[in-house]
């Protein structure tokens, strides 16, 4: 499994491309609630709690970057 | 007896008694038998070699090779395993994938799909070479690979009953299957496979299954390759061979113990005749091709003597069953084609080595010649 991670080749012009669940120039950052499984928005300085639940811890999301593997 | 069969040379029968087999090796070959000529040659070989077709369906093809060697049969059958080339997903890119399947192991597990398509389009494409470490890059063209995309995301669907339980009425695309494989032509492949698309063989194989929130997107690559490199490839599901099973009966076994005899057997393996003389129930050989040879009537002391079980050393009942991309029956086709084009090499390049073995002793002799001033060879 090892090697397939280190032939990963990130995508021409990847420097430009957003990051998980970031939208591209605002800083926003999205996250998945622990408790309720909702997407929460939060900028930056903002505190790190569910806008629905008040819970307290996020999960980052998975990133949406190409993975090469082998179907091995 | 119905069955041709009983009446066969005893050198051609492996014995299989209640503790031991017996002549398993063959004996047609120069030097084993005194004054008999057992050296090979191709029109004795066309001769005697037959083939006979049971049955023949895309997916599976059952037939015999008689008078053929054990090697070659497994020659055939280990090529089919390994050497017969087919298309397989080989590369996969995940741009998501949220559901519990790790990305690695919903990579192995859509490598291991049974694609299928337009079959000459198929035949045509070219190997798609990995560059070696430290080589640039090779890109893939439309002659060496196929795109396959594979999109689900899985959704609530709304006005479920609280109570319900039923996946198919809770979520929307919650299994992801292999018919949800979409082919993405490249080029040419428009024309070449406009007909007959590339897709999975069986629609019905359950890839990964989703609940709501979960997504899989990813991309893959297939490629063209053979049994050896990977279990994928393999075109069969299995190629598989055994010989005949004979069974011959020395003494009559009436009435009762009729039953009793044809009962050690699998349906159909025994018949019943009418004894000529009595007109008693008589336990015959019907189709001997269906017996599996358990030796289940050895076990029996009321039928010791009254029977010898063997097999047929070179009477082969060739299996075959196509994992979908090809039909069965072109998958031996292509492993005699193979087999030929090695020998073709193997001569070939005998040739070359004899050839320079004996150039090489020629310039060894000259040179040697020259440093003892020995010119006498060169006019």
């Amino acid at each position: 499994m090892s090697d397939q991670r280190e032939s990963y080749q990130p995508p021409a012009g990847g420097a430009g491309r957003s990051y998980a669940g970031a939208s591209a120039a605002s800083g926003t950052m999205h996250y998945l609630c622990a408790e309720c499984g909702v997407k929460v928005a939060i900028n930056k300085g903002e505190p790190i709690r569910c806008k629905e639940c008040g819970h307290r811890i996020l999960y980052k999301q998975r990133t949406k970057r190409m993975v090469q593997f082998e179907a091995r | 007896m119905p069955s041709s069969t009983q009446n066969i040379d005893q050198r051609r029968v492996v014995g299989v008694e209640a503790e031991i087999v017996t002549n398993v090796t063959s004996t047609d070959f120069p030097g084993h038998w005194p004054n008999e000529d057992h050296s090979w040659d191709i029109n004795k070989f066309k001769q005697s070699f037959k083939v006979v077709f049971h049955k023949n369906s895309p997916l599976f093809a059952e037939f015999d090779l008689i008078h053929i060697d054990a090697s070659i049969a497994n020659t055939f059958r280990r090529i089919l395993l390994a050497e017969v080339a087919t298309l397989a997903i080989e590369t996969v890119y995940v741009s998501n994938n949220t559901s519990i399947i790790q990305d690695e192991v919903l990579s192995h597990r859509l490598g291991l799909i049974p694609l299928t398509g337009d079959k000459a389009a198929l035949r045509a494409m070219k190997w798609y070479t990995k560059a070696a470490p430290g080589e640039a890059a090779r890109y893939p063209t439309d002659e060496d690979t196929i795109v396959l995309h594979l999109r689900a995301a899985c959704e609530r669907l709304p006005g479920a009953k609280k109570s319900e339980t039923d996946p198919d009425k809770l979520y929307k695309n919650h299994s992801v299957h292999a018919r949800d494989l979409i082919f993405e032509p490249a080029g040419k492949q428009v024309q070449t496979f406009a007909a007959n698309p590339v897709r999975a063989a069986n629609p019905d194989i359950l890839i990964a299954k989703l609940r709501p929130g979960q997504e899989i997107d990813v991309t893959m690559h297939c490629v063209k390759g053979i049994g050896q490199d990977h279990a994928k490839f393999s075109p069969v599901a299995t190629a598989s061979y055994r010989l005949l099973p004979l069974i011959k009966i020395k003494k009559p076994i009436l009435g009762r113990a009729a039953e009793r005899f044809a009962a050690c057997f699998p349906k159909g393996v025994i018949a019943f005749e009418a004894d000529p003389n009595t007109g008693e129930k008589m336990a015959v050989v019907g189709n001997a091709r269906n017996d599996t040879v358990s030796r289940e009537v050895l076990r029996h002391e009321e039928f010791k003597g009254f029977v010898e079980l063997g097999r047929v050393r070179d009477h082969f009942i060739f299996s075959i069953e196509s994992s979908g991309q090809f039909d069965a029956d072109e998958l031996f086709l292509s492993a005699v084609a193979t087999l030929k084009a090695k020998c073709t090499y193997l001569k070939r390049d005998t040739q070359r080595m004899l050839k320079k073995q004996a150039l090489d002793a020629r310039s060894g002799r000259d040179q040697s010649r020259l440093k003892r001033g020995d010119r006498g060879w060169m006019e």
